[in-house]
């Protein structure tokens, strides 16, 4: 058998996979968004993203997404930064570590934070115990960030510090023997070097939570519609598939954007390791 | 009188508390070609980055140009370095790279630019400005971090192993750029090698190392032809190293039988090793007047530039004989050593000499 049709019957089963549980959804997405009731094809559905309703989820969720990223770069960068330079046996187990939660239920961990962040909930229990005034972030868009920044910031770990492994202890001593001091060598060396392995890390954070439903309708009490919510509405609640599928046609090209952006910096193998 | 430009005093340097070196002391005089060369482990990596600023060392001093730099950081010592996987920077093209260490001292643009001009053309990489780093040969990319290195016009020049990687050929034509080039800059370079032929090449002096000490300092002549100790004989090259008496001045006892020699001073019936390089055997007819031992080829090996063969002589000694001339297992052979090929070596008497056995070298360079 030669090795080019063992392949493609290696192959096989993702294929099939693939096509009954990617292609086939994709096709129907794309046909109800591009339809309505009688069948008849229409953009209205996909238009219906001005409606200011719709508009303002979009806004709202990118914002949100926006805001968890960042925090998440700044949380995420001098973890990885630190993991590289100890540079001990220990290093690869505290990383471990930070992707633990990872290995746990989502929704389980959300659920950890509403137990936590509740009106009366352990940290206000414990203030309490101290007299100190109550926080009463629960559906709020701070606990909304909270849960999207402690669900994806392994996502940002990883693959900073992957690409951060790989600038070898040479290169940055090659430039400090050119004369750069540290800080230089941080501006001109480390931190440009690191911008696969971030850009990556944004990818994974912002994509996730621009269309996350779980998070926002648990920690933000349906108060926040997000446009996953949105989205979920029209499909659960008011059983409008057509108006479901056209929002979600104008989410997955928003996605397509920000890939598109973000592809011309990523080294391809950085996300291998998380995939 | 020439100048000392690096002066090592005193250097002691762990590991995870193993020795790397003990109290090492090394003098390199400005404009001379030195190379440190040993097995792996030797501490010759270690001097080299004591030197460039990387490590700091637990005891002793460091001098450069006459002044303490010990504890100077590399960014403000006034060397450079060429590392063994060259260390440029990816994200950069040919000239930023090369531009790199002259942008931080604030050169003006076109300054910055003559100098990547001139030295791209000093290693033979004339319009190569705009390249990614990512496209160029692993030869090529050395000339680049030799040009980053040289153009911010330091006194000395530190190369670890940068021809490493490279293929036999590339690795040749390099030595010879690496000659011109320190010929033409007129700075010191400091080279660091296991490979004892590009030690040979390009060096003014060579300086052999094992387990933190240096075994003996001296030119390429002088290592090859008169190696202090058994571990730099064989660590320079092939050679046969033998058990013998030193019956008198100028004569000595091998295998039962009396050589002439050139060496002296060792004392009456004193044993000593000697060091005899196996192209310095000569292979005569049995019968021959001037044959002094005897004995029957066993193995032929072709070499190409020669025959690498193996003579066992009555009393049982092997001798690696290299010669352009076949000489067939089986043949009956005598064996003659002119006296200026014989190199009379003392035998090894305390530990620390010991520590110089070549076995253990060998053993330690296996690992």
């Amino acid at each position: 058998m030669s090795s080019k049709s063992k392949n493609r019957i290696l192959v096989m089963p993702y294929t099939i996979w693939m096509i009954g549980f990617i292609i086939i959804p994709l096709i129907f997405v794309v046909c109800y968004g591009l339809t309505n009731n009688n069948n008849a094809f229409t953009i209205e559905n996909v238009m219906s993203f001005f409606n200011p309703i719709h508009l303002k989820s979009f806004i709202k969720s990118f914002k949100l997404a926006f805001i968890s990223t960042i925090i998440c770069v700044i949380l995420a960068y001098p973890i990885a930064l630190i993991f590289r330079n100890s540079k001990t046996k220990q290093s690869s187990f505290i990383v471990y570590i930070f992707i633990l939660p990872m290995w746990m239920n989502g929704l389980l961990r959300i659920y950890a934070w509403l137990t936590l962040i509740e009106k009366r909930g352990v940290i206000n229990l414990i203030l309490s115990y101290f007299h100190l005034p109550n926080i009463s972030i629960v559906n709020t868009e701070i606990a909304i960030v909270l849960g999207m920044v402690y669900d994806l910031l392994p996502f940002m770990i990883l693959p900073l510090y992957n690409a951060l492994m790989k600038i070898n202890d040479d290169t940055i001593n090659g430039a400090r023997d050119l004369g750069a001091n540290e800080l230089q060598v941080f501006s001109k060396i480390i931190f440009p070097l690191s911008i696969p392995g971030m850009v990556s890390g944004i990818t994974m954070v912002f994509i996730p939570s621009l269309t996350t439903v779980a998070i926002s309708e648990m920690l933000g009490g349906g108060n926040f519609l997000l446009i996953g919510n949105v989205i979920e509405r029209e499909f659960l609640i008011t059983s409008n598939w057509h108006l479901g599928s056209g929002l979600s046609l104008v989410l997955i090209i928003f996605i397509f954007i920000v890939m598109g952006i973000t592809n011309k910096w990523t080294d391809k193998d950085e996300e291998a390791v998380i995939i | 009188m020439e100048n000392k430009l690096i002066d090592l005093v005193h250097i002691t340097k762990y590991f995870d508390n193993e020795m790397v070196l003990d109290d090492f002391n090394l003098s390199i005089k400005e404009n001379s070609f030195v190379t440190l060369l040993g097995p792996s482990g030797c501490g010759k990596s270690t001097t080299l980055r004591i030197i460039g600023g990387f490590l700091t060392p637990d005891k002793g001093q460091v001098f450069f140009d006459g002044m303490d730099i010990t504890n100077v950081p590399p960014e403000k010592r006034l060397l450079n370095t060429v590392f063994q996987k060259y260390a440029l920077f990816q994200h950069m093209n040919v000239a930023e790279n090369i531009a790199f260490g002259l942008k931080i001292k604030k050169k003006s643009k076109e300054y910055i630019n003559d100098k990547i001009k001139y030295a791209l053309k000093l290693v033979n990489l004339d319009g190569y400005e705009k390249r990614d780093i990512n496209m160029l040969s692993g030869g090529q990319q050395q000339r680049i971090a030799i040009a980053r290195a040289i153009v911010n016009e330091p006194k000395l020049l530190l190369l670890d192993e940068p021809l490493g990687a490279l293929d036999l050929k590339l690795r040749q034509e390099m030595q010879y750029e690496l000659i011109r080039l320190k010929n033409e800059l007129g700075i010191t370079f400091i080279y660091v090698t296991h490979d004892q032929e590009e030690a040979l090449t390009m060096s003014d002096t060579i300086v052999v190392m094992n387990q933190g000490y240096i075994q003996q300092m001296g030119t390429p002549e002088q290592i090859y032809n008169e190696p202090e100790n058994a571990f730099v004989a064989t660590f320079i090259g092939d050679s046969n190293i033998v058990s013998g008496k030193m019956i008198e001045d100028y004569l000595v006892e091998i295998s039962g039988k009396k050589f002439k020699c050139i060496d002296a001073g060792f004392g009456i019936n004193k044993p000593v090793d000697i060091v005899i390089r196996p192209e310095d055997v000569e292979i005569l007819p049995p019968n021959s007047d001037n044959a002094i031992l005897h004995g029957r080829m066993t193995h032929v090996i072709f070499k190409g530039e020669m025959y690498e063969m193996l003579c066992v002589t009555d009393d049982g000694t092997e001798w690696l004989v290299h010669s352009t001339v076949l000489h067939e297992p089986g043949k009956e052979v005598g064996i003659y050593v002119e006296p200026q090929n014989i190199q009379i070596m003392n035998k090894p008497m305390s530990e620390d000499e010991k520590a110089i056995d070549p076995i253990i070298a060998e053993a330690e360079y296996n690992e």
